[in-house]
């Protein structure tokens, strides 16, 4: 590890819609100033701050962390804004603990944001660009076709039926139920519903996909001295890790993601994480998509490849599983206001190792927790591994 | 090397042309809600303070950017003030000549802290000063639709 | 924590359509002309020609499609363009019926990620398959180019109106 140990003490954020009267700066300060609350902090007792928040054409603002930056509290401190696409909520994680970790900073407020309410007709309109203007676009893309094209090359490679997935879908719009914050919780959602809505891009159907969503979320992380100050019950940063694959999707191998299996391994050699599985003891993993949760459950070696869809039919990722995984009920059921998204799965972890998730509280006081997001051109791995 | 190879003809550079087809839709928030509202309802300003920190925000915020607490404390204020700066606008988005050049300036208002980007009339370019006097000359109630567009300029006093 | 959860106002369809609530809108009007750069600008005149074309990396030996100037994976510069097959192999398909902004098809889309034949193993690109019943797609189906009239070629990757199955 290096440098001191770096503590989350204290996390808010706002709930999730699917349209905000709010302006992005609005929501960023509901999320930011409720954080500092939670662990009885102000402004002024923050060293910098760290602004997350995905495609600038999202909330149609330029230098959108420039434009939220006095929702995030930044008035007058050092300011850094990072953008990993979708990585960019368990990212900013990372980034405040190596603003603490480096020595600089005691604590660092970390703010995520997204209003894609904003971007009219929808948000693929901004998402479009991600494919090769040259050789992609003139075929008129559909973003949807990327994770179609992935889900079936991992629904082939290991024989799945589109009912192995849906559990995921179900799961996690029913825990989702439980969470204060959440835009698609159903505690009724069978997998029939899942496989009788709209076919968008097969193997793609409605239930699969999460929903285009206005939210912020904020933590405040410190250097060990501070935490032990302002709380007894500090979640510490055990491991963070990032990796990215080539840009070149259609020369990947799409049925499983190195890149998160290359993360994970930079957070457990940090963490001193020998036995994942074991050691692991509650995961919230990226799903966007349904089949995205399984793919990351095996490139978080958490499951052999392939295996994850049988681990999940068998309950093992339900709340009071063996291994729970988005008891928060992730980006399908609370929403995905992309890099708010990621750092929800970072809180939710922090609430979850303090025994504060309420209704959701997974049982067997869980000592290690690991939240990860995906992103970028469908490329990048972010890791945190956090612990008590 | 390979690095160095280099496209022959012109005709062999080819590039694709597209577009971004987004649209923003941008709602007023919290503190714009009531802002925009009251200028369109009653022609005049409205903004926020912070007690603490003895700021009157304008625009009104819905928090103070100092000591980041929640401000419901809304006041009344005057719609005039000085030119903080301005400047003359000739050409348009597209760099085409404008008509008549059009002085955009930034007002700051007597009794808040901070103030409004608008144009300026019914004065002639060369007669604007650092420090004039000028107030807001809001359209007709009728309309108003609740935007910085309700306001038709600032003019000198 | 539900006391740090804070309740945003949500604004329904209708709050907007109505104009319940204000809001400006803005079309940023951005146009953009993206220059394809040097090998692309080689491999879509090879389109023209009804050839595809790669590049090989001295040290990995790899045949990469779509071709680049270096290679991502050793950080050194190609050194060879190599013709490669118009034929393929399906390495993953979808059968989308719906655009990207939500209008629904008639017809359903069929886009698949083609592993080409001649380049190296997993080397994809993106494109269309057609002639084919949608419900008769599969993994690992061969498929061939089904190039557009010479006369009618842009240099432009829809210069391949589609690839179809192959009969071998």
């Amino acid at each position: 590890m290096i440098g001191d140990r770096v503590a989350v003490v204290g996390a808010g954020m706002t709930k999730f819609v699917r349209r905000a009267q709010e302006t992005p700066k609005e929501l960023a300060w509901e999320a930011a100033h409720l954080a500092l609350r939670s662990c009885e902090m102000t402004i002024d007792d923050i060293d910098a701050i760290v602004i997350g928040t995905a495609p600038d054409a999202f909330d149609g603002v330029h230098m959108k962390s420039e434009y939220l930056s006095d929702g995030c509290g930044a008035w007058g401190k050092p300011v850094i804004r990072g953008y990993v696409g979708g990585g960019t909520g368990v990212f900013a994680a990372i980034q405040g603990w190596y603003h603490v970790a480096s020595g600089l900073f005691d604590t660092v407020l970390v703010v995520c944001e997204e209003k894609m309410s904003s971007c009219r007709p929808h948000p693929q309109a901004a998402f479009l660009t991600i494919f090769d203007h040259t050789t992609e676009r003139p075929l008129k893309p559909n973003l949807l076709w990327i994770f179609a094209l992935e889900m079936n090359a991992y629904m082939n490679r290991y024989g799945l039926s589109k009912r192995d997935i849906a559990t995921v879908s179900v799961k996690n719009k029913r825990n989702a139920a439980d969470h204060p914050a959440a835009m698609l919780g159903d505690p009724d959602i069978t997998v029939e519903d899942v496989l009788n809505s709209p076919v968008l891009a097969w193997p793609v159907q409605r239930l699969d996909v999460s929903p285009v969503t206005d939210g912020a979320v904020a933590l405040v992380m410190s250097a060990n001295h501070v935490a032990r100050r302002v709380t007894d019950r500090p979640v510490w940063v055990e491991g963070v890790g990032w990796n990215l694959d080539t840009a070149y999707w259609t020369n990947r191998d799409l049925a499983y993601p190195v890149y998160v299996e290359e993360a994970a391994r930079m957070a457990y050699d940090m963490a001193g994480i020998s036995e994942p599985r074991k050691q692991i003891h509650i995961a919230e993993p990226y799903d966007p998509f349904d089949y995205k949760e399984l793919h990351h459950l095996e490139g978080l070696m958490l499951f052999d490849r392939g295996e994850a869809p049988r681990a999940a039919a068998d309950g093992v990722t339900q709340r009071d599983g063996d291994l729970p995984v988005c008891p928060s009920g992730g980006l399908l059921g609370v929403g995905n206001p992309i890099a708010a998204a990621g750092l929800m799965k970072v809180a939710e972890i922090f609430w979850q190792l303090r025994g504060e998730a309420g209704a959701r509280q997974v049982p067997g006081n869980p000592k290690r927790g690991l939240a990860q997001a995906w992103g970028d051109l469908m490329q990048v791995g972010t890791v945190v591994v956090l612990g008590v | 090397m390979s690095l160095l190879h280099r496209i022959e003809h012109p005709d062999d550079a080819l590039n694709w042309h597209g577009d971004m087809p987004t649209e923003g839709r941008y709602t007023a928030g919290i503190a714009g809600e009531r802002f925009f509202r009251e200028i369109k309802e009653k022609g005049q300003f409205l903004a926020t303070v912070c007690l603490d920190c003895d700021i009157t925000y304008m625009p009104p915020r819905l928090y103070c950017e100092e000591c980041f607490s929640h401000l419901d404390e809304w006041v009344e204020v005057g719609s005039w003030g000085h030119v903080h700066t301005f400047t003359v606008v000739h050409r348009d988005l597209d760099n085409e000549p404008l008509s008549e050049p059009r002085i955009l300036a930034f007002v700051t208002l007597d009794d808040a802290d901070g103030g409004l980007v608008h144009y300026l009339d019914e004065i002639e370019p060369e007669d604007v000063y650092l420090g004039m006097r000028v107030e807001a000359v809001f359209r007709a109630e009728d309309e108003r639709q609740g935007s910085i567009s309700d306001i038709e300029y600032f003019r000198p006093v | 924590m539900d006391e740090f959860v804070y309740d945003s106002v949500y604004l329904s369809s209708r709050d907007l359509r109505e104009g319940r609530v204000l809001f400006e809108t803005w079309q940023p009007n951005a146009q953009y002309a993206w220059d394809a750069g040097v090998a692309i600008s080689r491999y879509l005149q090879e389109f023209k020609a009804g050839k595809l074309i790669g590049r090989s990396c001295p040290e990995c030996s790899r045949v990469l499609v779509p071709p680049r100037m270096f290679c991502e994976s050793c950080f050194c510069p190609t050194d060879d363009w190599v013709t490669l097959e118009d034929t393929g192999t399906v390495l993953t398909f979808s059968r989308c019926t719906i655009t990207w902004d939500l209008v629904q098809l008639e017809e359903p889309q069929m886009p698949a990620v083609i592993e080409i034949d001649g380049a190296s193993p997993g080397m994809g690109i993106m494109h269309m398959l057609g002639e084919v019943d949608p419900e008769a797609l599969a993994i690992g189906m061969r498929v061939r180019a089904v190039w557009k009239p010479a006369d009618e070629r842009t240099g432009s990757v829809t210069d391949i109106a589609y690839f179809k199955p192959l009969k071998e």
